[in-house]
């Protein structure tokens, strides 16, 4: 579903063949297209699957169209646009989509970076360990958000109150956890699932390092915070941007545990979910295809900011 | 290399790795943990998961897991298996020789390409969700499991282009060499030279398709209704307000992540190449 479609292979392949005539074009062109056949059907795929519905989204974005009021169907201009975006319920949800990203993607990535520095180290059970904090990021995300929102926040027989009870007895407090702190309810359950995914590409990137020159480092003197500090971190930057920007684009899209946890209830409505509820509940078309559009607009601006400072690592993996 | 280093840091606070070995065993169990209750959970009838304080000694039934089965789950675990296999093999089926003419034999502009495949994963899939809805409302495609496996292969088949590529950019150049000095065609030299030697990569990608397509829930839950849904939205369903249902719940949750869990630890040491599309090895 991206904007960024490039027919740019195609021009480039025309601008680059001289105009016909010679022989050697001819050879030349057949060449060409030698090299592309592998490459084309998995491109005319995707091209078709994902850049056709979007254009297509871009046009009903414009128009007035309700499934439940067939006979209004027409053109609406920019009006879809202008009531998404003084919907007070839409500012909300994109408030609560950045709350959720930034809340998920930060406490993850620090939690991740703390858990990939103590896994770097030599201990006995490594292996063990690393395996246990990779499950819960193997578990399907449906299943894990009923696991948090039934069997650990339950006010009545979770897993919470229950260690409550255990610590400090019958008259133990019982909070409604999710009520209470709905959206942190969610944030968490997500931190769970999120960090081992941020602790895997912290840990690749920490055993990637120069070990000779950690190594020079600590002979002539330098302390394990200098290290860390002076040639840890500023190693480890890429990978933390990296590792921010792949979890910001599927937490923006986060639906499943907004859908399981709250069902968009109690103020926790993200983009994604609110995109889902004025098209499958409300029916309508034109408002969800504006907000869609917007979403696209918002993620495109993030991702070619984000993208640009972590396409060093693309580009190092590119250039082979 | 690193068992140098460890001598190096090791000498100076040998007490503190093993503080910190037993605190990386802390943090790791409590990761772990809330899947082990969920898995002692759902071995425990639905009155003993209920208590407050809970009871870990209570004995185990696999009462929780004969309700979940009795709510008739199969039919959405076989569309969960065809949509996932199904659409694996086509991602496959489409990478490989794509990677190829991104790798081996580069077509011109090929990192632009790339960037495109990387691009489509930026952009969110609730974007495209009412078109696609539009056009397989007009043409009688609703419901259908075809509708998923073509829609997963788009969702999955930049990740699959990207680990692909890292991989046969590894494929030594002598051996392609030799293949078209003998005559060998394309798809010869694909099916018989490139694809035995990257058989553990391209193994590695289906692995982690197959996690992201048994996973999906939004198009599967707006897309198909009672005939093609998956295990995820069934999942979702059977939740009541009535009744005790924590075992069962828990024990629905296990036997729809196994395929998931076997999939990822069998793919363990990929895990990350494939999340980060490549960009990590």
């Amino acid at each position: 579903m991206s904007v960024e479609a490039k027919p740019d292979t195609k021009a480039a392949g025309r601008h680059a063949t001289p105009p016909p005539g010679s022989e050697g074009t001819l050879m030349r062109r057949t060449g060409d297209w030698a090299r592309r056949a592998p490459l084309l059907p998995a491109l005319v795929f995707m091209i078709i699957v994902t850049q056709l519905p979007f254009v297509v989204t871009i046009v009903v974005s414009f128009m007035d169209w309700n499934a439940y009021y067939p006979d209004e169907r027409g053109f609406a201009g920019i009006d879809n646009f202008r009531r998404v975006i003084t919907d007070a319920n839409t500012r909300h949800a994109i408030w609560v989509t950045i709350l959720l990203t930034a809340g998920v993607v930060l406490i993850s990535l620090v939690l991740g970076l703390l858990i990939a520095l103590l896994l770097d180290r030599k201990f006995r059970g490594r292996g063990i360990v690393r395996t246990m904090m990779i499950t819960p990021f193997l578990v399907v995300p449906v299943a894990a958000a009923l696991l948090w929102k039934h069997a650990l926040y339950n006010p009545t027989y979770g897993l919470f109150n229950g260690v409550l009870k255990w610590l400090f007895g019958d008259n133990a407090p019982q909070p409604d956890w999710i009520s209470n702190q709905p959206l942190w309810s969610i944030i968490f359950a997500l931190v769970w699932q999120w960090t081992p995914f941020m602790m895997l590409i912290l840990l690749a990137g920490l055993q990637s390092r120069p070990l000779d020159v950690i190594e020079a480092a600590g002979i002539d003197g330098a302390n394990q915070w200098e290290i860390f500090r002076y040639m840890t971190l500023p190693h480890l930057r890429q990978y933390l941007e990296l590792s921010a920007l792949l979890g910001s684009i599927y937490v923006v899209q986060n639906f499943d545990a907004v859908f399981t946890i709250t069902s968009g209830g109690l103020g926790t409505a993200n983009l994604p979910y609110t995109i889902y509820q004025t098209f499958y509940t409300a029916h309508d078309y034109g408002r969800a295809s504006a907000a869609g559009v917007i979403v696209v607009i918002g993620t495109i601006a993030i991702a070619t900011f984000a993208l640009r400072s972590v396409s060093t690592l693309f580009r190092e993996e590119t250039g082979r | 290399m690193s068992g140098q280093v460890t001598i190096v840091t090791g000498k100076k606070n040998r007490g503190g790795g093993f503080v910190l070995g037993g605190l990386a065993w802390i943090v790791g169990i409590l990761f772990v943990l809330p899947v082990l209750w969920m898995l002692l959970t759902s071995f425990h009838s639905e009155e003993d998961a209920a208590k407050n304080p809970p009871d870990l000694g209570a004995p185990l039934t696999l009462a929780g897991y004969k309700s979940f089965f009795d709510t008739g789950p199969w039919p959405s675990i076989a569309n969960s298996l065809t949509a996932s296999i199904l659409s694996t093999a086509l991602v496959i089926l489409l990478a490989f020789p794509a990677a190829y003419a991104l790798s081996i034999r580069p077509v011109k502009k090929w990192t632009d390409v790339l960037f495109f495949f990387l691009s489509t994963k930026m952009l969110p899939v609730v974007a495209g969700l009412l078109p696609i809805y539009l056009f397989a409302q007009s043409v009688g495609f609703l419901d259908n499991v075809w509708l998923l496996i073509i829609l997963y292969t788009s969702m999955n088949l930049p990740i699959a282009v990207w680990m692909l590529r890292s991989f046969l950019s590894e494929v030594p150049v002598e051996i392609l060499e030799a293949a078209s000095v003998d005559g060998a065609t394309l798809s010869r030299t694909l099916r018989s030279v490139v694809a035995p030697i990257v058989t553990p990569g391209i193994a590695s990608a289906a692995l982690i398709c197959f996690i992201f397509s048994w996973n999906e829930l939004l198009f599967a839950r707006v897309l198909t209704g009672t005939v093609a849904q998956t295990a995820p939205v069934f999942l979702t369903g059977f939740v009541t307000s009535q009744g005790l249902f924590l075992a069962k719940v828990c024990a629905a949750s296990i036997v729809v992540s196994l395929p998931v869990l076997i999939a990822g630890f069998a793919a363990q040491d990929k895990l990350v190449q494939g999340l980060s599309l490549g960009a990590v090895k």
